[in-house]
């Protein structure tokens, strides 16, 4: 049973709270457990020295890590990272860094792992329509699915040791176009309301926004929607060619429930359907199915919500 | 001039319905095709060749049943075909094809590959980045569109929105369905097509640390509930707060 090496996930400058969950995933396969936590500031690393059944912690500080240039990324994390099965989360950018750290130590990848079993690791294969258990007989790196694994807890106190590091960055940031609003990407977001071409105009999608804002969600759309409505950015869609996204909740309005908009979504955890077809494939996946016109049901979601949450 | 590679995957076809024989997915009565983020890295590809001069080879890592792709991609206007294989190989892990990869784009002398950003088997996107690091190259990810200089410029979303960067050369460039839409094979292409001739290459590769055990259905989720009636909202909600614990 080798070394576990957790690389904290960094969301907006900060550790995301899903890095607990990475840590309970690397107890499943076994082994002492490290935590390195890449940071700009090494006081980023306290709310991981709370962390339950870690023995290290050990912030890697670099100005690297403000950017986004995966090779620095990789370069400076590698220099500091023990030897080891390496686990971290399956975001873009971290599967892009964890394919770069596993091969520059020659190791091979398992992404978007969803369940442990010891040297048994399982993903979803085909856009999640069957599931790849591999046995694995040596270090390799892991990137492991949000929302799957149970948190540590947070009662202990682990030393934390600074290390300075350097990288080699190959590209640059030229300009950011920044999104128009605040609103969380569905890549990043617990909760995703997502319209389809039943929304009927993309003016209607403001219904779903004013969801969205009401419990923290992102908004997402259906290919045809993102074909039919200009208003409506590729970066928005979800499914076999748009963004795989695995949210807590996931609530469909207005769309069919096509297998290419399966792909993207079925693994979220609890799905909910609007729709006013009773013979819509998305009522097949949906843990709650609503069979009626966005138009009768979005205001009774919109007022529930908004009383609940006051 | 650039000596351009493309990246190209052979995977069922994503709309076939996948079922399990026994623990192995069986895919006997399921046609293959191209991944479908490779065709946008083979329109990637030709631009690059149409802006800067060189030549586009398209390549698989795949035995012999896997050439159609290929073909494939001669029809859309690629210079050559490659594949890559040695009987020897049964599964190769990501370490295995990876160090394949490099040891074939090295041959080729290539300055710049484009791959799909992830394949439609795997779902994986390790293939790009972790070439790259292997080669020493500098690479780029969910790349949407791309300019072509004395270095590559992609656009790629990152937390704040869609950032422009160089990439210079030599790059790995995984590639996104972008905001234009592959070529098409048009009649002389697949003529010549049908006339080219796949080239063979072999390379080395390591032992597999991974093995594939088994493969499996997802478990059946539990039958939902369904409503009638707008009104019905409401319960939903209560239901969510309550049973499913999500908000
Ligand atoms: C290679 C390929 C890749 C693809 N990739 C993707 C992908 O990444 N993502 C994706 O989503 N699709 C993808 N598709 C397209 C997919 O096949 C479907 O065409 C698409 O998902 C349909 O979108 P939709 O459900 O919004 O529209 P429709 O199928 O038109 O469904 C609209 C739904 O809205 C309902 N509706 C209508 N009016 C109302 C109302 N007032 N209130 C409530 N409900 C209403 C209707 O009953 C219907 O079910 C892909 C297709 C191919 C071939
Ligand atoms: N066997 C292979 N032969 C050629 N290219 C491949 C192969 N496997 C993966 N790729 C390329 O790498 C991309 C990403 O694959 P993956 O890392 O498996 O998600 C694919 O879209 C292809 O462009």
């Amino acid at each position: 049973m080798t070394n576990k090496i957790v690389i904290a996930e960094l969301t907006k400058g900060t550790v995301n709270a899903s890095t607990a969950e990475l840590v309970s995933a690397a107890q499943a396969m076994g082994g002492d457990i490290t935590v390195v936590v890449p940071c700009t500031d090494a006081s980023m690393a306290e709310s991981v020295s709370s962390y339950d059944g870690v023995s290290k912690v050990i912030a890697v500080k670099s100005d690297i890590f403000s950017g986004s240039d995966s090779s620095g990324w990789a370069s400076a994390l590698d220099s500091a990272t023990p030897s080891g099965t390496i686990l971290c989360l399956a975001t873009a950018r971290s599967k892009d860094v964890a394919s770069r750290l596993a091969a520059r130590r020659g190791l091979s990848i398992v992404q978007d792992v969803v369940s442990i079993d010891g040297n048994n690791l399982t993903s979803p294969i085909y856009s999640g329509k069957a599931n790849q258990t591999v046995t694995v007989n040596s270090d390799v790196v892991v990137s492991v699915r949000a929302n799957v694994f149970p948190s540590v807890g947070s009662s202990s106190s682990n030393d934390v040791s600074v290390v300075d590091a350097s990288g080699d960055v190959k590209t640059a940031v030229q300009e950011v176009m920044q999104r128009a609003s605040a609103r969380l990407d569905v890549s990043e977001a617990n909760i995703i309301i997502s319209g389809g071409r039943g929304m009927g105009s993309p003016a209607n999608f403001t219904h779903l926004e004013a969801v969205a804002d009401t419990i923290g969600a992102a908004v997402g759309a259906s290919r045809a929607a993102v074909d039919t409505w200009d208003e409506i950015p590729h970066s928005m869609q979800v499914g076999q060619t748009g963004k795989t996204v695995n949210p807590n909740l996931y609530i469909a309005v207005g769309i069919s429930g096509a297998i290419q908009h399966l792909a993207g979504m079925r693994s979220s955890k609890y799905i909910v359907a609007i729709n006013k077809d009773a013979d819509a494939p998305i009522f097949q996946h949906a843990d709650y199915g609503i069979v009626a016109t966005w138009e009768e049901a979005l205001p009774a979601f919109q007022d529930a919500l908004s009383s609940l949450l006051a | 001039m650039s000596t351009i590679v493309v990246l190209v995957k052979q995977v069922p076809d994503t709309n076939a319905k996948i079922t399990v024989q026994g623990d192995r997915v069986d895919l006997s009565s399921v046609k293959m095709e191209m991944s479908p983020y490779d065709s946008f890295a083979i329109e990637t590809a030709l631009r690059h060749k149409e802006a800067t001069g060189g030549t586009v080879t398209a390549l698989t890592v795949g035995g012999s049943g896997t050439e159609k792709i290929l073909k494939d991609a001669k029809a859309m206007g690629v210079d050559n075909i490659v594949r890559v294989w040695d009987d020897s190989w049964s599964e190769l892990d990501s370490n295995g094809l990876q160090s394949v990869l490099k040891e074939a784009i090295q041959g080729l002398g290539a300055n710049a590959v484009y791959c799909g950003k992830s394949a439609a088997d795997t779902g994986a996107g390790s293939t790009g980045p972790g070439l790259a690091e292997r080669l020493g190259w500098s690479n780029a990810s969910n790349v949407i569109g791309v300019d072509f200089g004395d270095a590559v410029t992609v656009s790629m979303p990152v937390e704040t929105g869609v950032a422009k960067i160089t990439v210079p050369l030599p790059a790995v460039v995984s590639c996104d369905k972008g905001d234009f839409k592959p070529r098409k094979a048009n009649v002389k292409g697949i003529m010549m097509a049908k006339k080219a001739k796949v080239e063979l290459m072999s390379a080395s590769a390591p032992a597999a640390s991974v093995v594939v055990a088994n493969h499996s259905m997802p478990a059946a989720k539990p039958a939902g509930k369904t409503f009638e009636g707008g009104s019905s909202a409401s319960q939903v909600v209560q239901l969510l707060r309550d049973e499913a614990n999500v908000i």
